[in-house]
């Protein structure tokens, strides 16, 4: 589904992305994680091209990214984004944040797609609040319905960008809950977090990436087990007992 | 103690007051046209003004600055006396056909005031958290179609009170219009006062008039936003 080889990115001299190959096959769950500043988020957002790659190849869906004839928003649409800060549309109702691209992209009439989005609600949890606006809804909710957005339009491939960064402690479980079904129906997802959790327990594969390089490539028993870097080692302890 | 004796009655009732109304028709004929026109123009100009692509945002910024820059009435001069002089004699064959002082005014209003509220339009759209545009492209939304749905809807909420300032100073730069001769309230105005000396009832009149459009638009504004487009609450 999802095929780096040999990608490479700068931010002005900054190397964010460091001769990236790695795979994803359709189905798979895999979690990208590693210290900030790794570049873990740029490397989730080249793949719906939000940043274009410098070198290398990215080939989504059969689609070679940066080569000619690639339609980037027809691509886009099979692909689902979920945002750190929800990016919900405010000026519109929770219904409405859901129906717009599959009416306006994917020609559906409203009733089907108001339908439809209502049997994503009820998949969230969150079918009352179909005439609530963004703002009157807490982070873990408005993020459930970013994620309904994205499954809207029918998605190959979702992918997260630290979807529980943003949210309160007791809200990170409603959200986890809500991609763990989604892992467990078949979706093939790529999901940048810190939660461990989500990671041992969901995710088929655990990237560990720093400075731009991915470091470590493993199931997750091993790598939670048998980290072999020595910044993946270090990584662990920070994150699992940030005490220490 | 004043000797001029007042005479409400000229302006109240009878053939001065029909002229009256008559002009008023007009005035709000021209405002409602030229608000519409340059509401769309000004989206227009505002999207292009931001556009990837350098001739366009070029052309974009040349038409701002050229039509923000020359008084008004110089430009409804150039549109009456001036413009069919370089336009196609059938284009010229059907405005003669029209009201052709009309046509001339609202076109002279309309890109006037375009080049204004594209302005506004422009900071209110560069008001809206670059995320939003990235949540509409990575839905699969063209550029445009993000500018359309997702961006132009909120930035044109945030523009509300500057958009009714133009659309105040429209109806009031439409008085212009009876330089060329277009029959509206402040030229009726004028002929009442040609026609009976009775100049300070006469505009006197218009004035309360005009004040009565300004109060009329900025409430029908308000209301559209507190109902029509709902205000955008703190996220």
């Amino acid at each position: 589904m999802i095929r780096f080889e040999g990608v490479h990115k700068w931010f002005g001299k900054l190397h964010v992305l460091n001769n990236v190959n790695l795979q994803v096959k359709q189905g798979e769950v895999v979690v990208v994680c590693g210290p900030s500043g790794s570049g873990k988020s740029t490397l989730i957002r080249t793949i719906n091209e939000l940043e274009p790659i410098n070198e290398g190849r990215l080939i989504v869906d059969g689609m070679d990214l940066g080569g000619r004839g690639t339609d980037i928003n027809k691509l886009r649409a099979e692909i689902g984004f979920v945002f750190q800060q929800f990016n919900l549309y405010p000026h519109l109702s929770v219904l409405k944040n859901i129906t717009l691209a599959p009416i306006k992209i994917r020609r559906l009439d409203r009733k089907e797609a108001a339908q439809q989005a209502m049997a994503l609600l009820e998949r969230v949890g969150l079918a009352e609040k179909r005439d609530a606006y963004p703002s009157q809804l807490s982070g873990g909710q408005q993020q459930r319905v970013a994620i309904a957005r994205a499954l809207a339009m029918k998605p190959k491939i979702m992918l997260f960008d630290e979807p529980t960064s943003a949210l309160d402690p007791e809200m990170i479980g409603e959200v986890l809950a809500v991609m763990k079904d989604l892992a467990e129906s078949g979706m093939t997802m790529m999901v940048v977090t810190h939660e461990m959790g989500f990671a041992r327990e969901v995710s088929h594969r655990i990237v560990f990436i720093d400075h731009g390089i991915i470091l470590e490539e493993a199931n997750p028993a091993e790598f939670f087990r048998n980290p072999k870097h020595e910044r993946a080692q270090q990584f662990l302890r920070q994150v699992l007992s940030p005490m220490h | 103690m004043l000797k001029y004796k007042f005479d409400w009655a000229v302006v109240t009732s009878g053939k001065y007051f029909d002229w009256l109304a008559s002009g008023l028709y007009v005035t709000i004929q021209l405002s409602v046209v030229s608000v519409a026109l340059s509401f769309l123009l000004g989206l227009i100009i505002a999207v292009m003004r931001m556009s990837h692509v350098r001739p366009i945002r070029w052309f974009a910024h040349g038409y701002l600055e050229f039509f923000r820059n020359t008084p008004l009435l110089v430009q409804i001069f150039f549109w009456y006396f001036g413009s069919y002089k370089i336009l196609p004699q059938a284009v010229n064959d059907w405005m003669n056909r029209q009201n052709f002082e009309f046509a001339a005014a609202v076109v002279a209003l309309t890109i006037y005031t375009s080049a204004f509220i594209a302005e506004d339009i422009r900071s209110g759209v560069l008001s809206i958290p670059k995320e939003q545009m990235e949540a509409a492209r990575s839905s699969g939304f063209s550029y445009l179609g993000s500018m359309r749905y997702i961006i132009l809807p909120q930035a044109v909420r945030l523009t509300i009170p500057p958009l009714i300032n133009q659309f105040l100073n429209l109806a009031k730069n439409s008085s212009l219009a009876m330089t060329i001769g277009v029959a509206e309230l402040t030229y009726q105005a004028r002929q009442v006062e040609s026609y009976t000396f009775k100049g300070f009832e006469a505009f006197t009149a218009a004035t309360l008039v005009y004040v009565v459009i300004s109060s009329v638009i900025t409430i029908l504004v308000n209301i559209y936003n507190k109902t029509v487009l709902r205000p955008m609450r703190a996220r």
